[in-house]
């Protein structure tokens, strides 16, 4: 009787001193988790910085409704939105390209070949969007090698300003995007191509299966999965385009182009006077959009597939 | 015409084809592992070369007059040694710190004893899924003294949701048995991490510490928005510094050079250009050089990405 009474403590001392094990990294997540979204309450006070807030500095919704109340506000936000959405939608309009990249990079017979282009467009994807700016500017400035090559070939009679111009800004933004990730998101396709069974890829070949009839009829097939999660991924994250790419990217001239909401964000924080307030305002409207659209995307993924995502 | 004969046609139609699509894809991505090398191969060549040269973007294909005086004036660079030790420092602590609390919460995360487990696993996980913003994170940051403070880059990064996911489905597929064992024998809680456990997700603590250091190595936004210090400055930071700031290279350089135009002088005579080029070649040559090693960790890094929570 008393013995297992002592085990019983035993259980519970022990079950209680492994939570005390775990409470410090407990309190980490704590603080800088969940304690920043405390910062949501500047969004309903008149906050200017040095000053702290109090009950006086309280305004409500007064900086919500200032979005869809000031005109010049508007007018900027809709510019935002549209940046937002187009970067976000040309990337969705071609995420079938890093699958389709892993379906011709599969074809490759040669094995030290396909590993050879596999780390070659794999290794962009761990340099930072600094150093994606750097070699930009490097190559594309004036007297870089794009340009020095052009000139050379007679095509262009004097040096074009790729950096510093508004053209094509989102298509422009996607290209650096896809230049730094597609070797990497092909892995996954890769990996998923690997898992087919080869004995359906034999049995078509005896029936006289074409490569292009194998590819159409059996690889994509069977990748569609992999790549319904991906769609179904960019869609959660449409709004969160991260600031860092265009942040680095931006100069005088494209600006109105590149600024997506992150970089909005951040910019009307930042510049000028810095508006604290409006910056986290917007900042709760994304959120809140963005877990909806994440629950969406997880409900389209539940119904079709079956599970889910989260 | 008999069956044999058209078998044949069909065959040699179809083998035409499928060569046609084997040159295409040797071509096409003979082309883009082109465009996804010759950047870095362009900036080594350039920074290597006669400083004159590359100025005028002369040098394109291989190496002219080379030289390592770049290298060499960059320890003479007002704090980019201080930049580059800061680098270092937090891609060593960072990382260490990241992976062994990867390592801990997931394996406690696993334990049926720990008092509360799903609740405060879910607590862990829920914090991949949102954000407070830019500004309510740097705001609760300076409350918590991270601003200006070499903590800053260590605290807000240790503690990866992703990262301690794997460790605990890791730890979940190694044999309760072995843990038990050593309990019987009188192994309590820590001991059972620290000697069992360890040895044995290592390969998963491989992978973690390759993409924390490398996420590490590549931070840049803390600094931005956390550090005002130019002690605390990292080579991102400043090397994005020298792109966007002409200003803060020309005092570099004046301050360099007050020589005459001799052209053995201008080869090496540092430039804007060189010194960009020189910084960013500096940053890279690290990953580069862990790169080979890593590549075996890839498809087990991805899943870092698509790990269900």
């Amino acid at each position: 009787m008393q013995k297992a009474e002592r085990r019983i403590n035993y259980k519970r001392r022990r079950s209680i001193r492994e939570f005390l094990y775990i409470l410090p990294f407990l309190i980490l997540v704590a603080l800088f988790s969940y304690f920043p979204l405390y910062g949501w309450i500047y969004a309903f006070h008149d906050y200017q910085p040095p000053f702290p807030i109090s009950s006086e500095t309280f305004v409500g919704f007064k900086w919500f409704n200032f979005i869809i109340s000031n005109p010049t506000r508007v007018k900027d936000i809709l510019r935002v939105l549209r940046n937002t959405f187009a970067m976000s939608g040309i990337s969705l309009l071609f995420s079938w390209f890093p699958m389709i990249f892993a379906v011709f990079l599969n074809e490759i017979r040669c094995k030290p070949y396909r590993k050879f282009v596999q780390t070659a467009t794999t290794l962009p994807n761990f340099i930072s969007w600094v150093l994606v700016f750097s070699i930009a500017f490097n190559v594309f400035s004036s007297t870089g090698a794009v340009n020095v090559v052009l000139q050379d070939l007679g095509l262009i009679s004097k040096p074009i300003a790729f950096l510093k111009s508004s053209d094509h800004v989102w298509f422009r933004m996607w290209l650096w995007l896809t230049w730094k990730n597609a070797g990497w998101a092909a892995i996954m396709y890769l990996a998923a191509i690997a898992g087919i069974d080869e004995q359906m890829i034999e049995a078509a070949k005896v029936d006289g299966a074409t490569r292009m009839q194998i590819i159409w009829k059996i690889t994509i097939p069977s990748i569609l999965p992999t790549f319904f999660v991906i769609v179904m991924l960019n869609i959660a994250s449409f709004l969160n385009n991260g600031m860092e790419q265009y942040y680095v990217f931006q100069n005088a001239f494209n600006k109105e182009y590149i600024e997506v909401l992150d970089l909005y964000v951040y910019n009307i924080a930042t510049s000028g006077t810095g508006n604290y307030p409006l910056s986290t305002a917007i900042s709760i409207l994304k959120s809140v959009v963005s877990v909806a659209l994440l629950a969406g995307a997880n409900g389209i993924s539940k119904l079709i597939r079956g599970e889910g995502f989260i | 015409m008999t069956v044999h004969a058209q078998q044949a046609k069909r065959h040699i139609k179809r083998s035409f084809s499928d060569q046609l699509i084997n040159v295409l894809t040797y071509i096409v991505y003979a082309l883009f592992a082109f465009v996804c090398l010759y950047p870095f191969y362009y900036l080594i060549i350039n920074s290597i070369s006669a400083n004159d040269l590359s100025e005028r973007g002369k040098v394109l294909f291989w190496p002219q007059n080379i030289h390592f005086t770049n290298y060499k004036n960059l320890a003479g660079i007002p704090g980019l040694p201080d930049a580059a030790l800061m680098s270092v420092l937090r891609t060593v602590v960072g990382t260490a710190l990241t992976v062994i609390i990867a390592a801990f919460l997931g394996y406690m995360f696993t334990r049926q004893s720990l008092w509360k487990r799903k609740l405060w696993y879910r607590f862990v996980a829920v914090t991949m899924y949102f954000n407070a913003g830019v500004i309510p994170w740097y705001l609760a940051m300076k409350t918590l003294g991270m601003t200006n403070n070499f903590w800053g880059y260590i605290f807000p990064t240790i503690i990866q949701p992703f990262y301690i996911i794997l460790c605990k489905t890791y730890c979940e597929s190694v044999p309760q048995a072995l843990q038990d064992a050593a309990e019987i024998d009188g192994a309590g809680t820590l001991r059972v991490f620290f000697s069992i456990m360890l040895p044995v997700i290592k390969p998963i603590l491989a992978t973690i510490a390759i993409f924390a250091a490398v996420n590490q190595w590549n931070a840049f936004q803390d600094t931005l928005l956390l550090m005002r210090d130019k002690k605390l400055y990292t080579l991102q930071f400043v090397l994005y510094q020298y792109i966007n700031q002409a200003s803060s290279l020309k005092a570099i350089i004046s301050s360099g050079s007050t020589t005459t135009n001799m052209a053995a002088v201008l080869a090496t005579a540092a430039t804007a250009t060189s010194i960009r080029m020189t910084v960013t070649v500096v940053v890279v040559i690290p990953v580069m050089l862990i790169y080979p090693f890593f590549q075996r960790f890839f498809t087990k890094g991805i899943m870092i990405g698509a790990v269900k929570g």
